[in-house]
Order: C-alpha cells, then sequence, then structure tokens
C-alpha cells in the first residue's frame, strides 16, 4: 500500500512536470475551455430560456462539468501514447505496483482539472455569472466537480489502455462522451427536449452532477442531487478502476 | 542484488575455453523449458529450450516474427506462457514475477524514455519507482549518465537526443538497479554505425563485469560479435544452437580463397591442393575456392604447393563462413526478413 502511493505520487509527477513542455496539451487546458463558454454565453445566450437564472448562471455550473469530465482526455491519449513507446512495458518490468501508473496518471488530472476550473470560474465571473452561496458550498461545489472529473478520468484510462491508437482513443471518447454532455442539463433545460431525450436527460449522470452543481454554486432545489452525484462518481471509479488495471496487467505493448 | 556466488575456481576446467558450467547446479541466470505461446491461432513460440550460464551472452537470431521478442517478454515478466517453464536469475518468471523484477533489466526495441523528461528525470523516475529516495535516485542517475557520457545533455528533455543518445538512456534505465540479468531486444535496430559500435562496447563492458545478458538480434554481424553462444530460432523453435565458431563448423569448415595471376593456370592449381581438401577445390576463372579442415598452415602450404607448380598467386586469404551462410543452410531461406514472414503467412 505504501509502495502504491509512494509510486502513484512520481507518476502524477512525472505526468505534471511533462505538461509545460507539451504547449498543445496546456491549450485544451486553458484557451480552449474559455473559447466554448464564450461561443455558449454569446452565440447561444441569447435564444436559450432558462427560467430563475441568467444564462450566464446557468452555463458556467454546466460547462465546467462537460470540461472536467473531458479533462481526461489526456489519461487516455498519454496512455496510449505511453503503450506504443513502450513506457508501459518499462514500468511493468519494474518493481512498482501494478495501479500505480494509472493512478498516478488519473491524480495528475486532478491538478490540471484544479487548473481548468479556476481559469473557467474566472472566465465565469469575467462574462456575469456569481455564486449565490456560502463560501463552504461553493468549495464543496468544486471538491464534487473535481471527484467527479477524476471518476472520468478512469473511463478515459481504461479507454487509452483499450483502444490500438491515440486516434482511436480520440473518436471514441468523443463520440461516446460527447452526447452524454449534451443530452444533460449542462447547457439547456431538459424540460425543453423531446420526450426519449428528456427520459434519458434526466436520469444522466452529467444532469444529477450540474444540477447538483447548481445547487452547491447557485442555491437551486438539491434535491438527492449533491449525493446521487457523488454516487455516481464512486460508481464510475469502483467500475472503470479495475478494469483499466486489469487491461494494464496484461497490456501487450505495441 | 547478486544471485548465487561465482562458480568455485574448481568447477573450471583447466584449458577448456569456457568455465564449465553445470547449469542443472543452479549457476544458469536464465534457464528454459518447453516455453510455449500463441497469439490466437498463430503460434508464436512452440516449445523453445534455452540455458544461459551466468556471465555470458545468449544472442537470440531470427527473422521478424521468429518469436525472439516473445521470449523476452515471456522472460521479462511482461507476458505469460501457455506451457512451459523459465527461471531466471532463479526464480520462476510466473510465480516470482514480482520479486524478479528487482532483478532484471529491460532495454527495448524502442527506446522507452519520455521524451518530455530530461535524461536525469527519466533516470531518477526508474530509480524512484525501484524504490529508492529522490536523492539516492538521483545520484544513480548522474552516475549513470558519466558512464554513458550522456551528463552534458543530463537537463535536455530526450525529444532533443539523437537516436544513438535515446538509446544510450534507454539502456542507462535498465541498468539502474544494478540487475544480475539484462534483457536486450534489438538493441542496435535503426542506429548509425558509429552508434551501434558504442552500444557494442558498452554491452561488452557490462558482460566483462559479470552481468548476464540475453539479447535478440536480427543482425548475424552483432550476434557473432557479442554472444558466448547463439540460439538460431524461426518459426517459434529453436533450430540450432552453439557458439559462433560451433554454428560456422556446422556449415562446413573454412575456405581459402585463392586469386590467380592467370585464370589459365585454376586447373593446375585445382590438381595441386586437391590433397589438402576433403572435397575437390573449385577453380572459377581466376578464384579458386579450398574447402579447408584446419585452419592452422593452411595458407603456408598453399603457397608451397602452388609456388612448387609455377603457379602465380595475386592474392590469398582465409575466408570463415559468416552466419548470413550459417542461416541459409539450417533455415534454407536468407536471414533478411521481411518478403519471407509475408510468404510464410500466405
Amino acid at each position: 500500500m505504501r509502495r502504491l502511493v509512494s509510486d502513484t505520487l512520481v507518476i502524477a509527477e512525472r505526468n505534471l512536470v511533462r505538461l509545460p513542455r507539451a504547449p498543445e496539451l496546456l491549450l485544451a487546458f486553458t484557451v480552449q475551455p474559455i473559447m466554448f463558454v464564450l461561443l455558449f454565453r454569446y452565440v447561444f445566450g441569447g435564444a436559450i430560456k432558462t427560467p430563475g437564472y441568467s444564462y450566464a448562471d446557468f452555463l458556467i455550473p454546466g460547462i465546467i462539468v462537460q470540461n472536467i469530465a473531458f479533462g481526461g482526455f489526456v489519461t487516455a491519449l498519454g496512455l496510449n501514447e505511453d503503450l506504443h513507446k513502450g513506457l508501459i512495458d518499462r514500468f511493468r518490468s519494474l518493481p512498482m505496483a501494478r495501479a500505480a501508473v494509472l493512478a498516478g496518471r488519473t491524480s495528475a488530472d486532478v491538478v490540471t482539472n484544479g487548473l481548468s476550473a479556476v481559469i473557467l470560474i474566472l472566465t465565469g465571473l469575467a462574462i456575469g455569472f456569481s455564486f449565490h452561496t456560502s463560501v463552504p458550498e461553493a468549495i464543496a461545489g468544486l471538491g464534487l466537480l473535481l471527484l467527479f472529473g477524476y471518476a472520468f478520468s478512469w473511463v478515459f484510462a481504461f479507454l487509452g489502455m483499450l483502444v490500438s491508437t491515440p486516434e482511436a482513443a480520440n473518436s471514441v471518447g468523443f463520440i461516446a462522451v460527447f452526447p452524454l454532455t449534451f443530452i444533460s442539463s449542462a447547457f439547456v433545460p431538459v424540460q425543453s427536449m423531446p420526450s426519449v431525450l428528456r427520459a434519458f436527460a434526466e436520469v444522466n449522470p452529467f444532469t444529477i452532477t450540474v444540477d447538483a452543481m447548481r445547487s452547491l454554486w447557485l442555491g437551486a432545489p438539491a434535491h438527492n442531487n449533491i449525493w446521487g452525484a457523488v454516487a455516481w462518481a464512486l460508481g464510475i471509479i469502483a467500475l472503470f478502476a479495475p478494469l483499466a488495471v486489469a487491461r494494464y496487467r496484461r497490456a501487450a505493448g505495441l | 542484488m547478486s544471485i548465487d556466488s561465482d562458480p568455485p575456481a574448481a568447477a573450471v576446467t583447466p584449458g577448456s575455453q569456457r568455465p564449465a558450467i553445470d547449469p542443472s547446479d543452479g549457476t544458469a541466470a536464465v534457464s528454459v523449458t518447453g516455453l510455449e505461446k500463441s497469439y490466437g491461432s498463430v503460434r508464436a513460440l512452440a516449445g523453445v529450450d534455452l540455458e544461459v550460464p551466468q556471465g555470458t551472452v545468449m544472442g537470440l537470431l531470427g527473422p521478424n516474427g521468429a518469436g525472439k521478442t516473445t521470449i523476452i517478454r515471456i522472460l521479462t515478466t511482461l507476458l505469460k506462457p501457455d506451457a512451459g517453464s523459465a527461471r531466471v536469475a532463479g526464480l520462476d518468471v510466473v510465480r516470482d514475477a514480482a520479486r524478479l523484477r528487482e532483478r532484471i533489466g529491460l532495454a527495448g526495441q524502442y527506446a522507452a524514455v519520455d521524451e518530455n523528461l530530461t535524461g536525469l528525470e527519466n533516470l531518477t523516475m526508474v530509480g524512484r519507482l525501484y524504490g529508492e529516495r529522490r536523492a539516492a535516485a538521483k545520484r544513480r542517475g548522474e552516475e549513470l549518465l558519466e558512464r554513458f557520457e550522456l551528463l552534458e545533455a543530463a537537463n535536455r528533455p530526450t525529444k532533443t537526443y539523437s537516436g544513438g543518445m535515446r538509446r544510450r538512456l534507454d539502456l542507462a534505465a535498465a541498468l539502474v538497479a544494478r540487475p544480475p540479468v539484462l534483457f536486450l531486444d534489438e538493441p542496435t535496430t535503426g542506429l548509425d554505425p558509429r552508434s551501434r559500435l558504442q552500444l557494442w562496447e558498452t554491452i561488452e563492458g557490462l558482460v566483462s563485469e559479470g552481468t548476464t545478458v540475453l539479447l535478440t538480434t536480427q543482425y548475424l554481424d552483432e550476434a557473432d560479435r557479442l554472444s558466448t553462444e547463439i540460439a538460431v530460432i524461426d518459426h517459434g523453435r529453436v533450430i540450432a544452437g552453439g557458439t559462433p565458431d560451433e554454428l560456422k563448423d556446422r556449415v562446413g569448415g573454412e575456405r581459402l580463397e585463392i586469386r590467380l595471376e592467370h585464370p589459365a593456370q585454376g586447373e593446375i592449381a585445382v590438381q595441386a591442393l586437391a590433397t589438402m581438401a576433403d572435397d575437390p577445390p573449385l577453380a572459377d576463372g581466376e578464384l579458386v575456392t579450398v574447402g579447408v579442415h584446419r585452419r592452422g598452415g593452411a595458407i603456408v602450404e598453399a603457397v608451397r604447393r602452388l609456388d612448387g607448380t609455377g603457379v602465380g598467386v595475386e592474392d590469398i586469404a582465409l575466408r570463415r563462413p559468416t552466419l548470413d551462410d550459417v542461416f541459409l543452410a539450417l533455415t534454407g531461406h536468407a536471414a533478411e526478413t521481411a518478403e519471407d514472414d509475408l510468404q510464410d503467412a500466405a
């Protein structure tokens, strides 16, 4: 167990140290989310009715959850690259904890997701978003956000170990996760959707998490959303972490 | 870190070329029996037996797809065999996999270093993953960088390294924990001749310090130069084994190649040299080839005979059969590779 923690930290450090040296990745964490916030706020914002809230208030929790969920993409691409370049072989030939390579990756994502979240919150504040709740609630919201992002990092870790090329990881991840984020309450109220989509959107973990964020940041009625969101995140980790580690143990390299 | 102590001096038979190490007494660094592995319907290994005595170099020689890399992957615990058993440094590759990983080093076909980390960061990371503290891992990293003449590039991201530098760093990473057994999967594939030579010298240095090396290669000259023993692998089996010299002897002894001053004297030369060889000498224009079973004195004897019959000699040389000849004789096809594989697959 001690080995797992220390090996995980070594790998997490590796992934964070290399980050500033790969500028294209840094762009994905900074410029891209800002771009999306501005596009949604000013292109769709005027057309979408969000009863009770300004669109800026409505949008920011949703778009942050979407961005953080995609933060794990770095893990999918990075692991796939490691697989192809023989680094996974090297790690697997070392006497290190078997889960550490993946746990280190996903832990590093928590740091980069935190960075993305701060940038998005600042952008939000600049375009009219404001917290309507207390500081502890706002911080709890940030915590929930990072937990949800961590859960999706494990989904992407599994994906990265599963597919044969980084390009495949990119398209499979995009096709699987993108609709999930859109058929939710992230960008529009679910009441505006056709009934089939709406039925799906209401049980979608994205909707539950986004609604939980809105109650923690905007004071919207919480219902069971906060515990629901935590349960979803823990459930996703419980399912995908063992799947990803099992793939890693059997990784065939090239 | 070291395995059993060196074999006692008494075990070395005086006058023998190699120390007489009995593999059964536990001094074999690598011992493989009946190893089998299939990927789906493709049989990668069809029963491989190998024995590598401590402190020696075993070269696995074979074309692409022969099963060399599969053997390395099983011996380094990356892959489980379907059948058979393998012990490395006294440990079973399946049952003792976790402990075994502390005693082996692996350097791959693809230089497995993080190209966004510096050379020193790469080695420090590997050291820490062996359980070293940061400071100790860094010291060991610096030591290795110096040894591999990479100290000047220590703080540059490895993506700025040349191919040869990356290979050296990859090898350095394999040596971080001073493993007694080292696995090198095609260590010089894709390197320029100078980097190749450098890497060969490094490997020879490690062996002289007592490291056991198992390497795979498609290059006959590489196997010839580095290996104490060679196992020729084809279609997932060891089709021949022995020292480079033994393998060459199996193709036939050495050949004396004589270039005559006058092509017309070829017949006289053949008659003069006939009793030196088992098979009749061959004359082809000014070139006469004589198979000789004894190396010593062959040139002097041939020159004496030719001089005695008035045949003018322009050039004379002993040519040893190369491993190319060996491979062709053993497999019926040349050692290079891609086209053969396609035909095999068809």
